[in-house]
């Protein structure tokens, strides 16, 4: 038990270098863009008296070590600062637009687990029969046609042929802004505001965005169960279990999965952060209003706070994420100290 | 008779090249009788015994004119059939327990497992029989290991717990294939006595798969000796040493000994028509 305490402190250590150095990367990059905030701030016209004013209250005069202390200290307290866009805090943007990125990323991790390890298990029980083929084709083209190709074309066909789903964004304009925000998801707060009409136009919006990323997460997932799995079962205890009786499922199941089991969480936790970070294209195809929208949008403009800021939230997710699977690894895997 | 075998061929099939990997073996084994197959790496021991149940992979391809478990058709059975024989009937027990203990799952979860699939009755009595075995299998604290993961017990241990859960469900055949290769040498003789004891103790019927031709034969009562995929010789343990074959004489005639001490050790020269011989 003292081991585990041990360990696990060792763990969060290095959790705690590792966010270190993404404050100070994230930092950095705020320094080095060639963008001025100073003129951001006062316009191109400004001045050379207003431009040094500004410059020294914003207190880009003092040295870097000064400036990083107090960027750290202000980001501890959970300001990163204003856009100069929206006009608003930072934080309270992530705040408004990392939820659709949640609801989004969440579900389609969801869809792409469930579809995705049982056809992986299969595939691999299976393997060479013609359903491990179909499988395997279908995995290779969601693996090998970019993420946008799949968006536009699923646009094309559902939207503008089939008619089958609504056009890009989160909700319809009739709903817009009429359903109180709690928790940010809207599939959430429609519930909770007994709005049903809002509730299925969120369903409705969400289906082929979160259906295209689900895809796309899918192929990976049953690939790498596919691998596990076929590894697994080459082990020795797969005939011992064989040798006492046990029936083919039981076998697969109970003594093949649960050793692959701890694998597996690494690589849904990797996909799920890889979907908050990663869905920057899909949500641009579908004018969806999340973090990765709200990030290229303040790139384009110059915007750093809010550039410097959003990075920071989704590294954090990305460590905070495998922390996670860390800490489930030590819960499942006996042989973890 | 427990196990009646004759012509036994298994052909591996790879890209479209065959491979005969144990041609025409035959052999008998009574009940409470114990037999030794003995030979080189590759000869065919492993897969035979395998085959015997049905555990080889798909591609492989197993005739026989007469392959009988305890006057059961063993290549006429219903994998449901199969999985009632397998552990419940026979027991098999594996080289090396680092392997084959599933390395996420408590020994005490695999033992009851094995009773649960042949037996009927609750989770607490399969524990309670899991734990009585580990008693019989004199395992040194067997209320810890019950508990324990297969990576914090020693081999030996392992092993024993192996025996344990393959005896769970009671088999009146006790197939063990090179139990003790991946023990250490002080480890292998008392898991050899440890079976030794059960297969009396049971009535049971013992087939040990080995490469130590004088060890098994201290053991048991007939040997059989496999090369290239098919049986030299059949004889009586305690006739080893008056073994026929040159086979079996260069196979004896090659081990170093601790009494006397030899010099180099003579090369086991192999005369094709060994194999010749065996095919008329």
């Amino acid at each position: 038990m003292n081991r585990k305490v041990k360990s696990f402190a060792a763990t969060l250590g290095s959790v705690l270098v590792t966010l270190f150095g993404l404050s100070v990367i994230t930092f950095m990059i705020g320094r080095v863009m060639p963008v001025d905030p100073v003129l951001a701030a006062v316009g191109d016209n400004a001045p050379a008296d207003v431009v040094a004013a500004a410059r020294a209250e914003m207190g880009l005069d003092d040295p870097l070590i000064v400036q990083y202390w107090s960027y750290i200290s202000n980001v501890l307290q959970g300001d990163f600062g204003r856009s100069v866009l929206t006009r608003n805090p930072v934080i309270s943007d992530i705040a408004h637009y990392f939820p659709a990125t949640l609801e989004m990323a969440t579900l389609a991790l969801l869809i792409a687990t469930l579809l995705g390890v049982p056809a992986g298990i299969i595939s691999a029980v299976k393997q060479g029969s013609l359903t491990d083929q179909i499988i395997r084709v279908v995995c290779i083209a969601g693996h090998s046609v970019p993420v946008f190709v799949l968006a536009l074309l699923g646009l094309l066909i559902f939207y503008v042929g089939l008619d089958l789903v609504p056009g890009p964004g989160r909700q319809g304009v009739i709903y817009d802004g009429m359903v109180p925000s709690v928790t940010g998801l809207l599939l959430v707060d429609s519930l909770l505001a007994g709005d049903m009409g809002a509730f299925w136009d969120a369903v409705h919006h969400l289906t082929l965005p979160v259906l295209i990323l689900a895809y796309f997460s899918m192929a990976y997932i049953t690939r790498m169960t596919r691998a596990f799995m076929l590894d697994a079962l080459k082990g020795e205890f797969i005939i011992s279990a064989r040798a006492k009786g046990l029936s083919g499922w039981s076998v697969v199941m109970g003594h093949a999965f649960p050793n692959v089991a701890v694998q597996l969480i690494t690589v849904l936790a990797l996909t799920y952060a890889g979907l908050l970070e990663g869905a920057v294209i899909t949500e641009t195809v579908f004018a969806w209003p999340g973090l990765g929208q709200y990030l290229t949008t303040a790139l384009m403009n110059g915007d750093m706070n809010p550039v410097v800021g959003t990075t920071l939230i989704i590294g954090a997710v990305y460590v905070g994420l495998n922390l996670l699977a860390d800490i489930l690894y030590r819960v499942f895997d006996p042989r973890v100290a | 008779m427990l196990v009646d075998i004759e012509n036994l061929r298994i052909t591996f099939e790879n890209n479209g090249k065959r491979f005969e990997a144990v041609s025409g073996v035959s052999f008998k084994l009574e009940a409470r009788q114990k037999l030794a197959i003995v030979g080189e790496s590759g000869s065919g021991k492993s897969i035979t015994a395998r085959a015997l149940m049905r555990l080889l992979p798909a591609q492989a391809q197993v005739t026989a004119d007469r392959m009988l478990f305890d006057g059961i058709d063993i290549l006429s059975q219903s994998e449901r059939e199969m999985r009632k024989l397998r552990g419940g009937r026979a027991g098999f027990i594996l080289q090396d327990p680092k392997y084959s203990l599933n390395p996420v799952k408590t020994i005490g979860n695999q033992i009851a497992e094995a009773w649960l699939t042949h037996n009927k009755g609750s989770k607490k009595e399969a524990r309670d029989a899991a734990l009585n075995l580990l008693e019989q299998v004199m395992i040194r604290d067997p209320q810890l290991v019950l508990n324990a993961y297969p990576h914090e017990i020693s081999g030996g241990m392992g092993q024993r717990a192996m025996i344990a859960m393959m005896l769970a469900p009671n088999p009146s055949l006790l197939i063990a294939d090179e139990p003790t290769s991946a023990l250490d040498a002080s480890v292998q003789a008392e898991i050899l006595r440890l079976i030794d004891e059960l297969v009396d103790t049971r009535d049971m019927g013992l087939l040990l798969i080995s490469h130590d031709l004088p060890l098994v034969s201290n053991f048991c009562d007939k040997v059989s000796v496999m090369y290239m995929g098919q049986i030299m010789e059949e004889l009586a343990a305690k006739d080893l040493a008056q073994a026929a074959h040159p086979y079996t004489k260069g196979l004896l005639n090659c081990l170093p000994s601790l009494d006397e001490p030899r010099g180099d050790l003579p090369v086991l020269t192999r005369d094709p028509q060994w194999l010749e011989e065996q095919a008329q």
